[in-house]
């Protein structure tokens, strides 16, 4: 060592190198140290602000980074008919998301472009979510149902550097069966409107919910939605999941058996099609309520999504009104369906009795004006009154009853209330009265305005629901039952029960045993072969016809058709009130309830008899053969 | 005079700050890349460690005035060895600083640091004066001022201004005319402005922008700085804990091995450990210090205050960047840093320190 060195210190020696002199600079370290120490205490305070001053700015921020919420959405319920098929089901699909942590708002026009979504409606749209009450952590839904290329883009765009906020979430999409079949009594959902919002019944809910917006969906959505869940993962830069810091399981909405039956359902959608109308069907017993359509329908699956305006538009510019359920909403003129009541109500009073007898010329004045029956049919009693339906007979019952009477027992069947149908926006139709006169017009109320509403003209409206209530609930005794879509909604009590003469009972169902099933009667379309038919038909005019006849209002105007009936005639089973709007005559309504009665009765003998069960087809592919008329059924003969 | 060279004789006090630092390093690159793939770097560094030992101990066999007196080799060895790193060197990080092998890199430039810590020594120990002379002063600026200008063009502007304090510690000790600072200090004042616009690539200048508004480019160079503030904010009194931290865990914080390293450390360990390691910095720098006031002769004083101040300025514009009180510049956390230049070299640097320390009862 030395001596490879040696040289070099001698050398360094001799230039004066090795002197010992280090301490003339003593003064200018300890400078040095001073200057140290100012350093350390300089970056010292640097990490003072950052981390004693203010943390929590920073750890917000941290989390922000790191933490990122997601959804985890909860199907809805299942909805089933009577014995268990599906009639609403969910399938899977892939919906869009925009993580609000770290959203950026110069990205939405690239993503807008790539999605092919209009820009302005998704800026509106993520502005609308962060001034509403959406929690920040709550993403914004901006696309469903992904296609392939969609969820490529996605895939391709979402790491950190490019738009980090795009989120694919998995759901559950609601499945509807095709050709509207049930819409209306099903409902459909969709995005929870500004306006909803702001009601208390959607208090909880926040923006972008999914929720029943019609019908059972809507009625029952408390019970099908279920409660979404959450789960918060830590991410990477590159927005890897790290690890699951909290995951809340979603709770399935709970499925939901309805009273419907899906064959009788598919039999009475297809006695309508092409029709505008509705049927319900009953069973009396108990005001299950096994069929209820109304037409023409929509096609529910256009809400599962978010539904297109264009789609929207379409829907209310209809001039058919499709999304009206006419079942529980069209109020009209029961017409001559309204005789039975009258019968009841002349017996049950004593207005009239079994000898009382009316000669029909072919109309009757009262009051100083003629009124018309639709044809001449002699001496008359209650059960040709009923039977040939005729109009005269009970002009006179009408006038012994008088209004209020009238009224009374129009509301004891259940007019002029909501029947509490387990399903939103029922109307309740109106029982005219000398009360409802008074409070409505201000006017006292004129005999001559009761000859008309004796045969279900004038003021009276009702809903094809609250007819099938009310004829299900004198066919069993006076006894009407809530009806209702849900097994569990309503206790098996009757809601009303009257104390009736059951003579007088039987007279009047055997007056509608006689519109079906005797020579003469009105309701003849409705017979079944083996099976007592019971009913009433009814024309509900909408204008006098004869003042109609020949202009154009005429044409568009037809009177609707409307027809009741019940089997069997002791101990009824069903009960199915049908309307065909300007169908022009009841007894064109008539094979609609002969059909579905049809429907029921060799469903209920088919499985009596022993045989291996036919697998049930779920409703998606539910296919509906064309509908074959029967042979004269298009031809009107009163 | 085996004797004197005895292992004994080191100072092991900074020694032992040395390796307590190098353990934090070693503990906070292991919490860093665990589950990264470089997830064997905290081995690595252990080995790299063990070579800046053996390094240490054969820099303290070569008497310090032997080195001084070769100090124009090492010079001319530097300069050539810049210039074969600007032919053929390796690109990594989009410049050139390495000289690559099948598996290592060396970064030549952090090698050159001691070659100038040696070069300042020599030529201020040779001057007859007892102040600087204008000519000397001109002439030692432009001999630091080449090896400078080479590393900067690499592109590598941090490690080419640690060159600076070594040379203007070692100008402030030997002492110069107050005028010259003056001067020196007009000098920068004109020439910053200029070399900002007309010197400084792109990048660069966007360090600067972003150092003075981290704010104005949150995904570009400011996102160092903000993601850094973020990770040593969030660390708070206490820390988060090893491997616990979101920012380094994350990959929020870039490179939170390397340059970032002290960013981690914050973000895991909090203030108290933040006091814990500045302390051990502070300690280690005095323990230099200290080394400098008991050198034998001018020259042991001024290698040692050459390695004082490069370790000074290393600290504070490694963890002054790290809160964001200093421009991103690149430069490694001496002993804590995972890589082996940085390693080496700095255990390099002791060795020169316990160099003179072993040397300082001759005569």
């Amino acid at each position: 060592m030395k001596l490879w060195a040696s040289r070099e210190d001698e050398q360094l020696s001799a230039n004066g190198l090795l002197r010992d002199d280090s301490k003339f600079a003593a003064g200018k370290i300890a400078f040095f140290q001073y200057v140290g120490v100012a350093v350390f205490l300089f970056l010292l305070t640097g990490f003072w602000d950052l981390q004693v001053r203010n943390p929590a700015v920073y750890q917000e921020r941290a989390m922000e980074n790191s933490i990122k919420s997601i959804p985890v959405l909860a199907p809805r319920g299942k909805i089933l008919d009577r014995d268990g098929r599906v009639i609403v089901d969910n399938h899977s699909s892939f919906s869009l998301y925009l993580s609000r942590e770290n959203l950026k708002m110069e990205h939405l026009r690239p993503i807008a472009e790539g999605l092919d979504l209009d820009y302005d409606s998704l800026v509106a749209r993520v502005r609308r979510f962060q001034t509403r009450r959406a929690p920040q952590y709550e993403p914004i839904p901006i696309k469903e149902e992904l296609t392939p290329a969609e969820l490529a883009f996605v895939e391709s765009h979402n790491d950190a550097n490019t738009f980090p906020e795009l989120e694919v979430i998995h759901v559950q999409h609601r499945l509807y069966p095709r050709d509207g079949l049930a819409a209306h009594v099903i409902g459909y959902v969709g995005e929870i409107s500004e306006a909803e919002l702001n009601t208390p019944e959607f208090a909880n809910f926040h923006q972008g919910d999914v929720i029943g917006k019609d019908g059972i969906e809507r009625q029952y959505n408390d019970l099908l939605m279920g409660v979404d869940g959450q789960r918060r993962v830590e991410v990477d830069s590159f927005g890897n999941e790290r690890r699951i810091l909290d995951d809340k399981e979603a709770i399935p909405g709970k499925n939901l058996q309805l009273t419907i039956d899906l064959d009788l359902q598919a039999v009475a959608e297809l006695t309508m099609e092409n029709r505008r109308g509705a049927v319900v069907a009953l069973d009396p017993r108990n005001g299950e309520v096994l069929a209820m359509v109304s037409r023409p329908a929509f096609d529910p699956n256009l809400f599962a999504g978010r539904i297109r305006s264009k789609d929207w538009k379409e829907l209310l510019d209809n001039p058919d009104h499709p999304l009206l359920n006419r079942a529980i909403q069209a109020q009209l003129a029961p017409g001559s369906t309204f005789k039975p009541i009258m019968a009841l109500a002349g017996l049950e009073t004593g207005a009239i009795d079994d000898n009382f007898r009316v000669n029909c010329g072919g109309g009757a004045s009262f009051y100083g004006r003629y009124f018309k029956c639709w044809g001449k049919h002699g001496t008359v009693d209650v059960h040709a009154g009923l039977v040939h339906s005729c109009d005269t007979f009970f002009y006179n019952v009408g006038n012994r009853l008088g209004i209020d009477r009238i009224a009374e027992y129009a509301e004891m069947v259940g007019y002029g209330h909501k029947t509490g149908i387990d399903l939103p926006h029922e109307a309740e139709g109106v029982v005219p009265s000398s009360r409802w006169k008074i409070r409505n017009f201000r006017e006292k109320w004129y005999p001559g305005e009761t000859i008309s509403v004796a045969i279900g003209q004038g003021a009276t409206t009702v809903t094809p629901l609250q007819m099938a209530e009310a004829i299900g609930g004198m066919s069993v005794g006076g006894h009407w039952y809530q009806p209702h879509l849900v097994k569990e909604a309503v206790k098996m009590i009757p809601v009303r029960s009257a104390q009736l003469n059951p003579e007088n009972l039987r007279q009047v169902i055997n007056g509608m045993y006689g519109v079906v099933n005797e020579a003469g009667g009105t309701g003849g379309r409705a017979r079944l072969p083996g099976i007592e038919v019971c009913g009433k038909t009814g024309t509900a005019q909408l204008a006098s016809n004869v003042v109609l006849k020949g202009t154009s209002f005429g044409a568009t105007h037809k009177d609707n058709a409307w027809f009741v009936g019940f089997a069997p005639r002791d101990n009824p089973e069903i009960v199915v009130a049908a309307l065909f709007e300007s169908g022009e005559h009841g007894q064109l309504a008539a094979p609609i309830v002969r059909d579905v009665l049809k429907a029921y009765f060799d469903k209920k003998a088919r499985l009596a008899q022993p045989q291996p069960q036919i697998a049930s087809l779920p409703p998606q592919i539910l296919k509906m053969p064309p509908v074959v008329p029967a042979a004269g059924e298009n031809q009107a003969n009163p | 005079m085996p004797a004197y060279r005895s292992l004994r004789d080191y100072d092991w006090l900074m020694l032992i700050l040395a390796f307590a630092v190098c353990a934090l390093g070693v503990l906070q690159i292991f919490s860093a890349t665990h589950e990264t793939p470089f997830a064997d770097a905290w081995w690595k560094q252990v080995i790299w460690i063990g070579a800046g030992c053996v390094a240490m101990w054969i820099a303290t066999l070569i008497d310090y005035h032997t080195l001084l007196g070769q100090v124009p080799i090492f010079y001319g060895l530097s300069v050539a060895t810049l210039i074969a790193t600007y032919a053929v060197g390796t690109t990594a990080f989009g410049s050139r600083r390495w000289i690559g092998t099948a598996s290592y890199h060396l970064q030549v430039s952090e090698f050159v640091k001691l070659v100038i810590i040696l070069l300042v020594a020599r030529y201020l120990t040779e001057l007859k004066t007892e102040q600087l002379e204008l000519n000397d002063l001109l002439k030692l600026t432009g001999l630091v001022g080449l090896p400078m200008v080479m590393v900067m063009i690499q592109p590598d502007l941090g490690t080419a201004l640690t060159f600076l304090p070594i040379l203007a510690v070692g100008v402030f000790l030997a002492g110069f005319r107050w005028q010259y600072a003056v001067v020196v200090l007009l000098a920068v004042a004109v020439i910053a402005p200029l070399s900002y616009y007309f010197v400084l690539k792109d990048y660069q200048r966007q360090r600067v922008v972003s150092f003075l508004d981290p704010s104005q480019d949150p995904k570009g160079s400011g996102y160092q700085v903000i993601q850094s503030k973020i990770a040593v904010g969030s660390g708070a009194l206490w820390g988060r804990g090893v491997t616990k931290g979101t920012q380094t865990q994350g990959r929020f914080l870039p490179v939170p091995h390397k340059d970032f390293i002290f960013s981690a450390f914050a973000e895991e360990h909090g203030f108290v450990g933040v006091i814990v390691a500045l302390g051990l910095y502070f300690l280690l720098l005095m323990q230099v210090v200290q080394n400098a006031q008991t050198a034998p002769d001018r020259a042991g004083m001024y290698l040692c205050m050459g390695v004082a101040a490069l370790l000074l300025f290393h600290v504070l514009v490694n963890v002054g960047m790290v809160v964001g009180r200093m421009p991103v510049t690149g430069i490694p956390l001496p002993f804590m840093s995972s890589g082996g230049s940085n390693i080496v070299a700095m255990f390099l640097m002791l060795g020169l320190v316990n160099n003179v320390r072993l040397r300082r009862f001759v005569n």
